[in-house]
């Protein structure tokens, strides 16, 4: 079952580690399209923050298209739609890139090597979401 | 009339005593609805922030007002719609828990009897448990239930966690969120603990020598001040040269930059210093370190004690 965590004192502020860590989660298909995530007020308690951080991180969600958000009856994990330009979405991934690769390279590895570890993991995620689609 | 959406209000707010100032020139308004935590040294000014406030104190210059009344001459109306948690939970031990309600129930006309005794619970007090001979974490719970009984519109904590236990500060972060998703509740809370800030705070406001520096939503404040990491040596002459630094600390070859709101400029700036510098992820401590750490005490603490060997 998927369960987020967040640890206070981090560099990722709490609303981004809940992002980060729902995002993951559609990413690898351990949500799928449909499941429902806790509500605002559920997910605080339960991990005792200020519903506002939850709220703006489900909204977030909402925005990029990962969540779905039905009027009184929760939020869902959204069919996957575009909601950026052309420009965003490269604006988007380069950003990634950047913040990725300065990683990757400031622990010594050669763009071979890290071009390996991309393919590698790219192949896990996607192999791991076709089986998830299979069961549907 | 339209509801007035700020629930703490101070203008110009300054307070001398004697030749010092204590707050200077403090303007800051805390929005309804919200947790603000107030973050700063010792001795920065909070506890006189909030005395000035509560009416406790008069200003030597500037005003406050609170759910729009002004500071100075509150009536007991506008003072029963305002908690206020003082620093050290003052209790009187002889009195029992119980005792304790009686004499909030008095003054208070929206007294939760119900309430206070659910947080008695979770907080694990008898109602009839002496006051001072139950553990600082549980006197800690009675002071809170004491006050949210009350069912107050805003809440003014002066460091409320200070001396309890990890399980104890836990039930208190709880029982603040709680009390704050009720409807439309305002808290103002004042407290050295950052990983708290985290969970509770909608804001914050960093009061430094009597000075507001910072007054932001947390998440905003987040994304705004960012750090770099540079290989390279950093005096006044470069720091001169970056928009919005706040703070540079050294270590041993290494400078870390704290910015607020760096543009492109920004970017360029620290570019030309050093070119492999890289952005770095701060944590919340890092930001507000940031703003408080003293110059004198920029430079590298392990630098300073080799020296003095």
């Amino acid at each position: 079952m998927f369960e987020l965590r967040v640890t206070p004192g981090g560099n990722r502020p709490i609303y981004r580690q809940i992002i980060d860590q729902v995002r993951q989660a559609v990413a690898t298909g351990e949500l799928a399209v449909g499941d429902a995530l806790p509500s605002v007020r559920q997910l605080a308690e339960e991990l005792v923050l200020n519903h506002n951080t939850v709220a703006k991180a489900y909204a977030e969600l909402v925005r990029e298209g990962v969540l779905d958000s039905r009027h009184g009856r929760g939020v869902f994990v959204a069919k996957r739609r575009r909601v950026y330009s052309a420009g965003e979405r490269k604006r988007r991934l380069d950003q990634a890139l950047n913040v990725f690769l300065s990683e990757a390279l400031t622990l010594d590895y050669t763009p071979q090597q890290i071009e390996e570890a991309v393919t590698n993991w790219l192949d896990q995620m996607t192999t791991s979401k076709a089986k998830d689609s299979e069961v549907d | 009339m339209r509801e007035d959406r700020i629930a703490i209000r101070t203008r110009e707010l300054t307070r001398y005593f004697g030749h010092n100032a204590a707050l200077r020139s403090l303007t800051l308004d805390v929005p309804r609805g919200q947790v603000t935590a107030l973050i700063g040294h010792n001795g920065a000014g909070k506890t006189t922030l909030i005395r000035l406030l509560l009416g406790l104190l008069p200003p030597t210059r500037g005003r406050a007002e609170l759910l729009g009344c002004d500071s100075r001459s509150l009536t007991p109306e506008v003072r029963a719609r305002v908690g206020y948690l003082a620093e050290g939970h003052f209790l009187w031990g002889w009195m029992k828990a119980r005792d304790a309600a009686r004499l909030q129930r008095e003054t208070f006309p929206r007294w939760d009897q119900h309430l206070f005794d659910s947080m008695l619970k979770f907080f694990g007090v008898a109602s009839n448990a002496r006051v001072g001979q139950i553990s600082r974490g549980q006197r800690a719970g009675v002071s809170l239930a004491m006050t949210l009984a009350t069912d107050p519109e805003l809440l003014v904590l002066d460091d409320p966690s200070m001396g309890l236990d990890p399980v104890a500060r836990r039930a208190l972060v709880e029982g603040l969120l709680a009390f704050a998703r009720r409807d439309d509740r305002t808290i103002l809370v004042c407290t050295h603990l950052l990983d708290d800030v985290e969970r509770l705070a909608d804001r914050i406001a960093i009061v430094s020598h009597g000075r507001l520096l910072v007054d932001s939503g947390l998440s905003e404040f987040r994304e705004r001040v960012c750090g770099w990491t540079l290989d390279a040596e950093f005096g006044a002459q470069q720091a001169a040269q970056i928009p919005g630094l706040i703070d540079s600390r050294q270590t041993r070859e290494r400078t870390h930059l704290v910015v607020a709101d760096p543009d492109l400029e920004t970017e360029a700036a620290i570019q030309r210093i050093s070119g492999t510098a890289r952005r770095e992820e701060l944590t919340l401590e890092d930001a507000v370190l940031a703003y408080l750490r003293p110059a004198a005490m920029v430079g590298s603490i392990s630098d300073a004690l080799e020296d003095a060997r």
